[in-house]
């Protein structure tokens, strides 16, 4: 058994697969230990807030001001309030204008300002702009007027007469430190439609995801190896039963049979454990049939003829000289029904017949919000793309583990 | 010919079993489940009645038209007459269209996606597995962890990543639908580009799963046939390389057929989720929006629908195995 260990450990394959299997096991373990709140709560007020760092307004105010003199923020002030689309039409009203085109460089704001102040007046008629667009471009000019100004805000309140009253001046040069701030949240991967925190929902959503797997895959290789070994090592009427009603689920495909079930059982019935059940009771036929092949070379074999004849039983039979030659083999297939287990629950989840949505969050009921409220269409990546990566990389690391240990296993696969 | 004809009949005996066995599942288990599914559709339906009569007669009205109220036997040869008739009832959230309807205009996009998608992912997954396996060394090393990644990336992941990348940032390809939502489908050019269009990102979504998955399988056919007796013995024969590896390759490629003909039906379940990720007016889809609108008729019609499709193909692939395979001309002509 050490022995074989090392042997499996020597695989490179193997040892990837575990490696990145084990931290994510270990991040879906230690993470809520360090970030309490429920994953499922929402926080945010809106849908989809993009990753980042967010600072409390109203605490900052409070904080110190410290005044730094940067040389540039003015530009980085204006560069990220002038989007795209106001750059392209200043562009065009510049060319209809008669500005040289190439002079105009919509990525460069300072000189593309520059240019807006000594060509545009509003007063000057373009033929071909439409009243509204007139309007518009006056809008944009009296923004970049206040973009420009270098006054400084003022907070103010609300006094006993319900007077406004002057608390404090922000000039464009004030600063608060960060840590100074009482309340500041960072959001690696933003909130999602419900406003909830997409990286604390989806270390549960792996976990989830993962019990679900592995409950289907037991299940499965449980059926599997029952059902493989009477009808392996019983033979006869048995064997015929069992090999029928296998061949029969080899052809009708599963996923058809997981949607009808769900479908069947309904909404308030589909927890995660119902869920993990049923993938379980329609994957078990390739185990089955592997098994059965497995255990039928092995029946009359020496050493199994040599138990028999001293009088063992049939379950010491099983257990001593037929398991330990098959047990490789189940286990790979085990890891391999892991894998396919979390794929299916995804796939179903999509087709809106994944466990109930108000208790656990899944790794496919994520994917399924991001879809229907259009994350993909929408540019909201944070959303869908942690999901996608995190059920690729557990699948690809329980695959990787599985080659890892074909080619411990079947000598015929190395060199 | 005649030597096939066991081989032939034996298949097609499996064919209708399990067809058979299908039906049966279809029709019988949504009836085992706990739970009436009529009064379920009953209590959605009158949410906010508060008149039991009413709430009875609607009951009864369903049960009718559902023929719940009959014994499951005259239920199961009810229903076996109107499948054979095509008559599936009517849907539920497209009311007053019917199920078979629906289903007339959605199947053919699926089949139209799915079986040119997964032979042509086939076809390359195999080429690339044998070169693989042949020419070893850098290729080998580079394509079979990216083989492994890309074939355990879920159909529909693969889906979201093309979408994202060539229909929402390049623009290249429309994010969503069959075809141009401006257009009536018809048979004129314009209609005819604008289907072509939308069908590219499924189409490679699925081609590119199928990919992954083929060249594995191949390569490790492949290296086992290239370690065999027969290529040894060949190879000291004198054989040319040339030609041992197109008996190698051939030998390789059987298992391979075997397995798409079991592994289509887990291929398709996967591709009717990434249909739907695309919105591709195929069953996929046709799923999603019945299990929506809790379409109780409609998921058991498509379900069935699909279950044929794959039984079909699968048939069809091992026919043709038979006449590519020369063992089971061998074992008929005994």
């Amino acid at each position: 058994m050490k022995h074989l260990l090392r042997q499996i450990f020597r695989s490179g394959k193997f040892l990837v697969g575990f490696t990145i299997f084990t931290s994510i096991l270990l991040i879906v373990i230690f993470y809520p230990l360090i970030v309490k709140e429920p994953p499922l709560q929402i926080i945010g007020q809106g849908t989809f807030f993009p990753p980042g760092t967010y600072v409390n307004v109203y605490d900052s105010l409070d904080s110190t001001k410290y005044i730094l003199n940067l040389q540039n923020a003015a530009a980085a002030r204006i560069a990220s309030k002038l989007g795209d689309k106001d750059r392209e039409a200043m562009a065009k009203w510049l060319t209809l204008a008669g500005v040289n085109e190439e002079d105009i460089d919509i990525t460069n704001t300072e000189a593309l300002l520059k240019l807006w102040e000594t060509n545009y007046d509003r007063t000057k008629n373009i033929p071909g702009l439409t009243n509204a667009q007139r309007n518009y471009y006056i809008r944009l000019d009296n923004s970049l007027k206040g973009l420009l100004s270098t006054e400084s805000a003022i907070i103010a309140t609300k006094n006993v007469d319900g007077v406004l009253e002057q608390k404090a001046l922000i000039s464009p040069s004030d600063y608060v430190n960060v840590n100074q701030v009482a309340n500041v949240r960072v959001l690696p991967l933003g909130t999602d439609n419900f406003g909830r925190d997409v990286l604390t929902e989806l270390v549960k959503a792996a976990g989830v995801s993962m019990q679900i797997g592995f409950v289907a895959g037991l299940i499965a290789t449980l059926i599997g190896l029952t059902l493989g070994l009477s009808a392996g090592y019983i033979g006869g009427l048995v064997d015929d039963i069992v090999m029928f009603i296998t061949n029969l689920f080899t052809v009708i495909p599963s996923f058809v049979l997981l949607i009808l079930i769900s479908f069947s059982i309904g909404q308030e019935q589909r927890g995660a454990t119902t869920i993990a059940v049923v993938i379980g009771l329609t994957s078990w036929v390739w185990t089955a049939r592997a098994v059965r092949a497995q255990v039928v070379s092995l029946r009359n074999r020496d050493h199994v003829n040599l138990s028999k004849l001293s009088g063992h039983s049939l379950p010491h039979i099983i257990a001593r000289d037929i398991l330990p030659y098959i047990a490789s083999y189940v286990v790979m297939a085990l890891i391999l029904q892991i894998s396919s287990g979390i794929l299916a629950e995804a796939g179903l989840s999509i087709l809106g017949l994944g466990p109930r949505t108000t208790e656990v969050p899944t790794l496919g009921l994520m994917m399924n919000w991001a879809m229907i409220y259009q994350a993909q269409i929408l540019g909201f990546w944070w959303a869908y793309f942690p999901v996608i990566v995190t059920i690729a990389l557990i699948s690809f690391s329980l695959n990787l583990m599985n080659t890892g240990l074909d080619h411990v296993f079947n000598p015929a696969l190395r060199n | 010919m005649k030597g096939y004809r066991r081989y032939f009949l034996n298949k097609l005996g499996w064919f209708f079993i399990t067809l058979v066995a299908a039906f049966c599942l279809n029709f019988f288990l949504p009836r085992l489940m706990p739970g009436d599914p009529v009064a379920a559709i009953v209590a959605r339906l009158a949410q906010g009645i508060n008149n039991t009569e009413g709430v009875q007669a609607i009951y009864q009205q369903y049960a009718e038209l559902f023929g719940t109220n009959k014994p499951m036997l005259e239920q199961f040869f009810l229903y076996v007459r109107n499948v054979l008739r095509g008559d599936f009832g009517y849907s539920f959230s497209q009311y007053p269209r019917t199920v078979s309807a629906v289903l007339a205009a959605s199947i053919w996009w699926s089949v139209a996606l799915q079986f040119p998608a997964i032979i042509t992912g086939w076809l390359i997954g195999n080429t690339l597995g044998a070169l693989a396996a042949y020419l070893r060394g850098t290729f080998d090393k580079i394509l079979l962890p990216v083989s492994i990644f890309v074939s355990n990336l879920p159909a529909f992941g693969m889906a979201v990543i093309l979408l994202v990348v060539f229909a929402v940032n390049l623009k290249w390809f429309p994010t969503s639908g069959g075809y141009g939502f401006d257009l009536i489908p018809a048979l004129n050019w314009n209609f005819v580009k604008s289907v072509i269009i939308h069908y590219q990102l499924p189409f490679w979504s699925i081609v590119l799963i199928a990919i992954g998955g083929q060249a594995i399988g191949m390569r490790s056919m492949s290296i086992y046939e290239l370690n065999a007796d027969y290529v040894k013995y060949a190879r000291f024969l004198g054989i040319k390389d040339r030609k041992i590896v197109g008996y190698v390759f051939r030998n390789a490629m059987l298992p391979q057929i075997t397995g798409l003909a079991l592994a289509i039906g887990t291929m398709v379940g996967g591709n009717l989720v990434a249909e739907v990720i695309f919105s591709y007016p195929g069953l996929g889809s046709t799923i999603l929006s019945a299990v929506m609108g809790q379409d109780y008729p409609m998921i058991s019609a498509t379900t069935l629908i699909v279950t044929i499709m794959v039984l079909t193909a699968t048939f069809v692939i091992e026919i043709l195995y038979g006449f590519i395979d020369p063992r089971i001309k061998a074992a008929q002509s005994e």
